[in-house]
């Protein structure tokens, strides 16, 4: 079937009252950064309501997985349009009847189908009302194919025919990815590491319309290059919904190196990631970002028990810290990651600086008042040393 | 300064190979198959090349059989060699450290039905005569033996072996994987027996994506790819010409000068099991230290015969307390660049099965790393790479995982 157009759907933008244009051109904005990546011709459209793509020499495939990657999205249909004669007519009853039995043929080989014709009748020109028109078309249809039969209630098929400026006939919504256009919310910083969660993570805020800036932390030789391309890749991955993401590479040997020496190896962990917290409440301040991001979930490891996670939590003092898998279960959060296409990239066996020296035995219930006595063994150099680590921030923006 | 001490994954291609391949490719970049006279010229280059490999086997241009490289060799001589003669028998033999080339088509024929043995190996990676003996049966067909050990450079006694699998039974195909031997080692296939052998180009110094298999005139095997018919139908195709003419002339370079090139890594390898031995306690040189032989109880003169009996470019070094992936980027901090175990195995974190198959004490699967030489390797790089062990070690045994 050849297809001319794509209405496209979105759910809650269209309940923000008087900020509703400005989600509609955040929409529309993100819509036209993919497509330029896309082969084909594209215009698009707002008309009361609605986003209309006009789309001319595209790849059907193509040019849907695209928009599936544009957050806002909750429905994408692609259309049949009509257009008015040399006149400005459009065609009579009989003809548009002609157009939707061509429709159906073209998208459903196989007839044995209920049906019913939905029509909306805008331009009230028109001589036939959107009742009447969608009975005599329904009629048409069934004139045409015998096997077909209508079913008001709940059909297999849902032929929608409006009738506008031109004539628009769709049946099919393709699922887009849902949320809140990008640029819409802010922009917060996400604590990435080479794992399946945090791509994870990232992604569910980014549906809400966050900007993402990420961190990782590096610690060679401990990790490899090749790990740190891994993270690389996974920022990519959140960058083909975001459009950009500014990931901060971090040098956190001397600090990891320092904790071993100075603190009881079954709380390094917790330290660890207590000092990876407020380095990253340093940068995400500094880039003016309003929330920090993690893929922490309740109990999966023992750094993230409740009474872990109050322990890293505690030492964020600018801005709250988002965990959108905070009640996934493993498998929901594979699921996505899998959708999203970063599991792949997850699972390649390059250690990161979480996993290397992690005690066989790491505190699963640390009390927050060992912790703090603990780390004040880091005194005498820990501001030194993180101060040093800031110093090597590599900012590598990565494009869609 | 870079020091390339990886040789045994792949090498820097000879300057005047590189220019041979670009001339190729942007001059005489005719198909060898073609009438004309681009075709013609082309053909030469395949000619020349040809005899220049055949020379330094003392072999016929006919028995050479051009390969995308030492992965392909092995799949066409085992399984076009078990395919052409599993009607006298569906046993073969093989050994348990070979290179998964070899050992996952091994793994494909026993789901086809042949019946494969695994040869086990010394401390030193050596298979045993006695053993090999007792193996060939009445219907054994093919027997696959590497020349030199890709993760710790034992040399396998390739002639005692080929007597033993010919004195049993004449018609057994008698295969060698030489990717780590050819260029280091001399190997006539004639004298030591040999029906057919696998060679890479990227390991001698020529580009990657090029190799070789040499077949003795006279065996049979069939192929196991179809096409134009290229290269008598065993392995359609066009002809990789750039790829070729570049083998041919490193195949004729790595053999010129060779005793001297062998003896000068004979002593760079001495040079550098002495150095880190003497700089560091609790390391282990596999297959050269066994648990009679202590390096430290040898006299100089003692170690070097061991050596000799070794491949002259790769030593395995296994280091207590350290595991080799991060001494492997602390070296790669100082430019030095080795490899955790075999390259080829060290992606995944399955013990290696050579280290297995030579006991090395449990501690150590993880803590191995080869160093590989080439001609190019010099004796201040070694110094300079026993120096940095000698500064990396102590510091990374403080922060083993406890």
């Amino acid at each position: 079937m050849q297809y001319h157009a794509f209405i496209i759907k979105y759910a809650e933008i269209g309940i923000k009252g008087k900020n509703r244009y400005l989600f509609e051109e955040a929409l529309v904005k993100q819509m036209e950064r993919v497509l330029s990546k896309c082969e084909g011709e594209f215009s698009i459209f707002r008309v009361s309501g609605r986003i209309y793509l006009n789309a001319k020499g595209f790849d059907f495939d193509e040019t849907v997985a695209a928009l599936q990657t544009v957050f806002g999205i909750t429905g994408i249909c692609p259309a049949v349009c009509i257009e008015r004669d040399g006149n400005g007519k459009l065609p009579d009853i009989n003809g548009l009847s002609q157009e939707v039995i061509k429709f159906l043929d073209g998208v459903y080989p196989d007839k044995n189908k209920t049906f019913k014709i939905k029509c909306r009748r805008v331009d009230k020109t028109y001589p036939l009302d959107s009742m009447e028109a969608a009975a005599e078309i329904g009629a048409q249809v069934l004139d045409a194919f015998p096997e077909m039969k209508v079913d008001v209630r709940e059909p297999q098929i849902l032929v929608s025919v409006e009738i506008r400026e031109k004539v628009n006939i769709y049946s099919e919504i393709i699922p887009g990815p849902g949320g809140m256009p990008i640029g819409t919310s802010g922009k917060a910083c996400l604590l990435l590491s080479g794992g399946i969660d945090s791509p994870v993570a990232g992604y569910m805020i980014a549906k809400r319309g966050a900007e993402i800036e990420a961190v990782y932390f590096n610690a060679p030789p401990y990790t490899s290059e090749r790990a740190k391309q891994k993270v690389i890749d996974l920022a990519r991955v959140i960058a083909r919904f975001t459009g950009k993401v500014r990931l901060h590479v971090i040098n956190f040997t001397d600090i990891q190196m320092y904790i071993y020496k100075q603190c009881p190896h079954d709380e390094l962990t917790i330290i660890m990631r207590r000092y990876m917290m407020r380095i990253a409440d340093t940068i995400a301040a500094h880039n003016k970002c309003m929330g920090l991001v993690t893929g922490e979930s309740i109990g999966q490891v023992a750094s993230q028990t409740m009474e872990s996670l109050m322990a890293t939590n505690e030492v964020v003092t600018d801005m709250p810290v988002y965990r959108p898998l905070i009640a996934f279960d493993k498998q929901d959060i594979v699921d996505i990651s899998l959708k999203i296409d970063a599991y792949e990239t997850s699972i390649l066996p390059y250690e990161d600086c979480c996993t290397i020296f992690v005690a066989k035995h790491p505190v699963t219930k640390p009390r927050l008042e060992v912790i703090r006595s603990h780390e004040h063994r880091l005194d005498e150099k820990i501001d030194e040393l993180v101060q040093t680590a800031l110093e090597t921030d590599e900012i590598i923006t990565l494009e869609a | 300064m870079e020091i390339y001490l990886d040789n045994s994954a792949t090498t820097k291609i000879y300057k005047d190979v590189s220019e041979l391949c670009i001339k190729t490719m942007t001059e005489d970049y005719g198909n060898a198959s073609s009438m004309h006279h681009k075709g013609v010229v082309a053909e030469n280059y395949l000619k020349k090349a040809t005899e220049q490999i055949a020379k330094t086997l003392k072999a016929k241009p006919k028995e050479i059989l051009f390969t995308s490289g030492g992965t392909e060799s092995d799949n066409i001589a085992i399984i076009g060699g078990a395919m052409a003669h599993h009607r006298e028998g569906k046993h073969l033999i093989t050994t348990c450290i070979e290179h998964p080339a070899v050992g996952n088509s091994m793994k494909y024929l026993e789901d086809q039905g042949f019946d494969v043995t695994y040869l086990s190996v010394s401390e030193e990676g050596l298979i045993d005569l006695e053993e090999l003996k007792n193996a060939i049966r009445e219907d054994t067909i093919l027997v696959s033996i590497m020349a030199v050990n890709n993760e710790m450079g034992a040399v396998e006694p390739l002639e005692e072996a080929g007597k033993i699998i010919h004195g049993a039974n004449p018609k057994i195909l008698f295969h060698v994987d030489a990717v780590q031997g050819y260029g280091k080692e001399q190997l006539i296939p004639k004298q030591l027996g040999i029906d057919m052998m696998s060679v890479s180009g990227h390991k001698i110094h020529s580009p990657k994506g090029i190799g070789f298999l040499y077949i003795r005139d006279g065996v049979r095997i069939v192929p196991i790819t179809y096409g134009g018919g290229q290269q008598g139908g065993l392995r359609s195709g066009t002809l990789n010409i750039p790829g070729i003419a570049g083998l041919g002339r490193a195949s004729e370079k790595i053999y010129t000068g060779f005793d001297e090139k062998q003896s000068k890594l004979f002593e760079l390898k001495f040079r550098l099991i002495k150095g880190l031995t003497t700089e560091l306690p609790d390391i282990r040189i596999n297959g050269i230290e066994t648990s009679e032989r202590k390096i430290s109880e040898l006299s100089d003169d003692e170690l070097m015969d061991v050596i000799k009996k070794t491949a002259p470019h790769i030593v395995s070094v296994s280091v207590k307390g350290v595991r080799a992936e991060v001494l492997l980027h602390a070296l790669e901090d100082k430019e030095i660049y080795v490899s955790a175990g075999s390259a080829c195995s060290s992606n995944h974190p399955s013990v290696s099965g050579t280290l297995k198959a030579i006991r090395i004490p449990k501690e150590f699967y993880d803590s191995t790393v080869r160093i590989s030489m080439s001609e190019f390797t010099t004796s201040e790089e070694i110094d300079e790479t026993v120096k940095a062990f000698a500064e990396i070690v102590p510091m990374l045994r403080q922060f083993s995982r406890r």
